[in-house]
């Protein structure tokens, strides 16, 4: 059948036709090469979708993959802080400082601004207090330019915030009735081009351009000091008409993680811990909801089946400083040996890991991960056995859950309420719980935010539950657009979609898909990379004779199992494996482009293998420890970290590898370790990178065909 | 794309099924097995295989679930084996695509104008709709002399990976 065939007739014929005379072609021609050429292109246009589709599916993949990290970071903090005081025997607990401070929250910090002086050389706006619109200009203005806030208005700023906050209930009631209309954001992740595109569209904030912002300002985008600066200010400035609540990165652990920490301390090397500080109290003062009419409910994560607004209106919001500081329990309550195993069960069955939005639906499983609040004494595999005393009161476990549902729900397309397991907090909550909890509290819609969506905005639950994120190129610059809502009296929601670009040239579809795509690759075959020794054991098995091959089908299957990510290995074969002549796939070549960042000689390729998959959780424990952040920590310390984190993980590093790692890196032998240096060991290095954008291209594109 | 010549039919065709299956649920976002019959084009194409706007409404009618506007997966895996085993939709050869474009490069250029391509793409044929006329234009217009010298273009889109 087909075109194809004729076309080919015809231009043969037009082929004689031309060498005796120019003839215009027929109609019947041109219609034919119309045809073909539409088809080619069309086709083409599809192919480029789909490649889009599952570079989409990649970067959701390994976020959630990573996010289930979370998991076992938190209960390790939970772990060090219970049992790991005095590391050196004369000082005090370090760990314990910075994750549970010792000073009252609420101690009035007045002082500790009004003693920094700002140089007279300092370039930055000068804020003063009650802030006025000039202020907010100047701070829109001084951001656009690169400039930075100057600790001291920071500070200021934020106990500001702070005293107006604490004023505030847990759920806002705002009406349409005063304004126009309501504008509704989402993430923003440290976006500034976001916020100020938004900004510029929509208007700044004003009485008659009233905003609600729904959590998750820090964090991951290199900005967040700047967003979050700006939202308070405004909130400072219009407190009836700016609107903001929590969201599940407005969490000091968290932001040890994701970013914001570091982008603080860096930002402010002198007074970074302080703000940092006061950060912790204002986002544990934030509002976890707001309510429009009486009819829009707005939340950052969703809702779970426990979910009860009056119980949530009156708990003390601030007491739950962090949804990773699981609530403590009485000690009758706990048998360590049981909670060793739970860890152990935790990371080593690990069944929680649904990757995609596809395959959660069908995984919902019920363990009881959480579960790991550990309090005890004496641990056998500590240097120093101290007896700890409980650090902090205890949080009402049930506060706790209303607060962590809220921020850190999913919903889901089946019904029925179940653990957020891959999240580590929170429910997927399904159509008849959104239903029930409307219906309930007399409410019409839920607008949620708390996941990215490639069009910036998505309905579920029959259009009664909205997901609206306003980070654009959250991935990768074209992964997916940003979006707000806005609502007028009919409460009927319209939404409005962006895309911030880098560049001036609009980029085509075909160089936007491509710079996503290569990003995605590049960060799953570090992952090949990180889980390097599993997969060759499992390659092995099905290469029993050492032949160097699988079939392609026992290759998908051992990174499916290994990786645990739902993703088309056998669309993505080209760019990870070569293939044998017979066509079956030569494993080996998965590993072969990538290679450590320095060579350090003592580290074994197990060693940098594990260092790299828990490379980002390491930097956040040397960063807790390195209390002066100068980049150094002494041997001792090192080692202690070490030896706590690869018991914890069960992970088995022999202590005199890590004993020979330490002394080698202490270059000028001086008893301590820059530490940055040595995590650079660790970076994965792509071994085809090339600077010359075409060649990667070409290279990529050539790779494993 | 080659797999083993070794593999037994059945292998192949478990494979062939793996392949739909995968490309099938890249699109199913309710989980349920079925897909928006708007997108069955896409997943067509990225199988390899080139049907005309024709043809696929040929094969929608086959496999679509009475005018509901969805495809499950039950009605589309048979129909697209078939597809694939009987290479029913083949490719469009480089030679080919050239002569093609050579027959609306009626002046002889080398190239063509936008506003050419627009006529024809959008009155001739199975015509583009605005945006995808947009999308071309942008994809495939030189920068700086703002034409479509067609024989890179021809080359520069082939040489992509092939899925």
């Amino acid at each position: 059948m087909g075109c194809g065939t004729s076309v080919a007739t015809e231009t043969q014929g037009k082929r004689v036709e031309r060498d005796e005379a120019v003839q215009t072609p027929g109609p019947a021609l041109t219609m034919k090469a119309a045809v073909l050429i539409q088809r080619w292109y069309r086709r083409y246009m599809a192919r480029l979708e789909m490649r889009r589709r599952y570079t989409w599916n990649i970067f959701q993949s390994i976020e959630y993959a990573g996010e289930q990290d979370q998991l076992q970071l938190s209960s390790f903090f939970s772990f060090m802080l219970d049992n790991f005081t005095q590391l050196n025997g004369n000082g005090p607990d370090l760990i314990s400082q910075l994750l549970d401070p010792v000073v009252d929250p609420w101690l009035d910090r007045e002082i500790c601004y009004s003693l920094i002086l700002v140089p007279e050389s300092y370039s930055g706006p000068r804020l003063s207090f009650p802030l006025s619109v000039s202020d907010t200009n100047a701070l829109l203005a001084a951001f656009k330019e690169q400039q930075t806030l100057h600790a001291r208005y920071v500070l200021q700023l934020l106990y500001e915030t702070k005293k107006l906050l604490k004023q505030m209930p847990n759920i806002i009631h705002l009406s349409t009735s005063y304004t126009k209309e309501i504008t509704i954001c989402g993430d923003l992740h440290g976006r500034l081009d976001d916020l100020l595109l938004i900004f510029y569209k929509n208007g700044l904030p004003s009485a008659e351009t009233p905003y609600v912002f729904n959590g998750d300002f820090v964090d991951r985008g290199k900005k967040s000091v700047e967003v979050v600066i700006l939202l308070f200010a405004y909130l400072l400035l219009y407190p009836d008409n700016m609107h903001l609540n929590r969201g599940n990165h407005e969490d000091y652990i968290m932001n040890l993680r994701y970013g914001f920490t570091k982008e603080v301390m860096q930002k402010y090397k002198t007074h970074g811990q302080e703000i940092l500080q006061l950060f912790q109290d204002v986002f544990s003062l934030l509002p976890v909801a707001t309510v429009i009419d009486g009819k829009i409910l707005i939340v950052h994560g969703g809702i779970s089946d426990q979910t009860n607004l009056d119980f949530l209106s009156s708990i003390e919001r601030h007491k739950v400083k962090s949804a990773l500081r699981f609530p403590k329990r009485s000690l009758e309550q706990l048998d360590i040996g049981q909670s060793c195993r739970l860890t152990k069960r935790l990371r080593l069955t690990d069944g929680s890991r649904p990757s995609s939005s596809r395959s959660h639906s069908k995984n919902q499983r019920t363990q009881n991960q959480r579960r790991c609040g550990l309090s005890r004494q004496d641990m056998p595999f500590l240097d120093s056995l101290t007896s700890v005393p409980l650090p902090s009161p205890p949080q009402n476990e049930q506060e706790w859950k209303q607060i962590v549902d809220v921020l850190w729900s999913d919903p889901k397309i089946q019904e029925g309420c179940s653990p957020n397991t891959f999240r580590g907090g929170g429910c997927y909550f399904g159509p008849d719980v959104t239903q029930r909890l409307l219906l309930q509290h007399g409410l019409q819609l839920l607008i949620r935010s708390h996941e990215c969506k490639q069009e910036g905005y998505e309905l579920c639950h029959g259009g009664q539950v909205i997901t609206i994120f306003s980070a654009s190129n959250y991935y990768e610059e074209g992964s997916n657009r940003g979006a707000y809502i806005k609502v007028g009296r009919e409460l009927v929601p319209r939404f409005y979609q962006y895309q911030v670009s880098r560049t001036t040239r609009k980029l085509t579809l075909t160089q936007r898909v491509r710079a996503a795509e290569g990003s995605a690759l590049r960060a799953l075959k570090e992952k090949l990379f990180a889980h390097r020794s599993e997969l060759m054991c499992g390659f092995q098995e099905y290469d029993q004779n050492y032949t160097g091959r699988v079939s392609v089908s026992e290759w998908a299957l051992v990174l499916e199992a290994v990786l645990r990510l739902d993703l088309p290995w056998r669309t993505l074969r080209p760019h990870l494996a070569r293939l044998a002549p017979d066509g079956s796939v030569e494993y080996q070549s998965c590993f072969e482009d990538m290679g450590p960042g320095i060579p350090l000689p003592q580290v074994t390729s197990n060693l940098a293998e594990t260092l790299f998959r828990y490379r980002t959780d390491i930097e956040i424990i040397f960063n807790i420890i390195d209390k002066d952040h100068s980049g150094l920590i002494s041997i001792e310390e090192f080692r202690h970290t070490w030896r706590l984190f690869s018991a914890h993980l069960g992970v088995a590093i022999d202590d005199s590898a890590i004993d020979d790692l330490a002394r080698s890196i202490d270059f000028n032998k001086d008893g301590s370790i820059d530490f940055t240096e040595f995590l650079e060991a660790f970076r994965v290095v792509h071994k085809l990178d090339s600077k010359d954008p075409h060649l990667s291209e070409k290279m990529s594109r050539k790779k494993y065909s | 794309m080659a797999e083993s010549n070794n593999q037994s039919a059945e292998t192949k065709l478990s494979d062939v099924h793996k392949r739909i299956k995968a490309a099938f649920e890249t699109f199913d976002n309710a989980a349920n097995n079925t897909v928006d019959v708007r997108e069955i084009g896409t997943i067509i194409y990225s199988l390899g295989c080139f049907p005309s706007q024709a043809d696929l409404h040929d094969f929608i009618a086959e496999v679509e679930e009475d005018h509901s506007g969805y495809i499950h997966l039950d009605r589309f895996l048979p129909a697209m084996t078939k597809v694939l085993l009987e290479h029913k939709f083949p490719p469009i050869p480089k030679d080919l695509l050239l002569q093609a474009f050579e027959v609306l490069d009626k002046d002889n250029k080398g190239y063509l104008e936008p506003e050419e391509l627009t006529k024809y793409m959008t009155q001739e044929g199975e015509p583009f709709t605005q945006e995808e006329m947009e999308e071309m234009l942008t994809g495939l217009a030189d920068h700086e002399r703002n034409v479509i010298y067609y024989k890179d273009v021809i080359n520069q889109l082939a040489i992509d990976p092939d899925m």
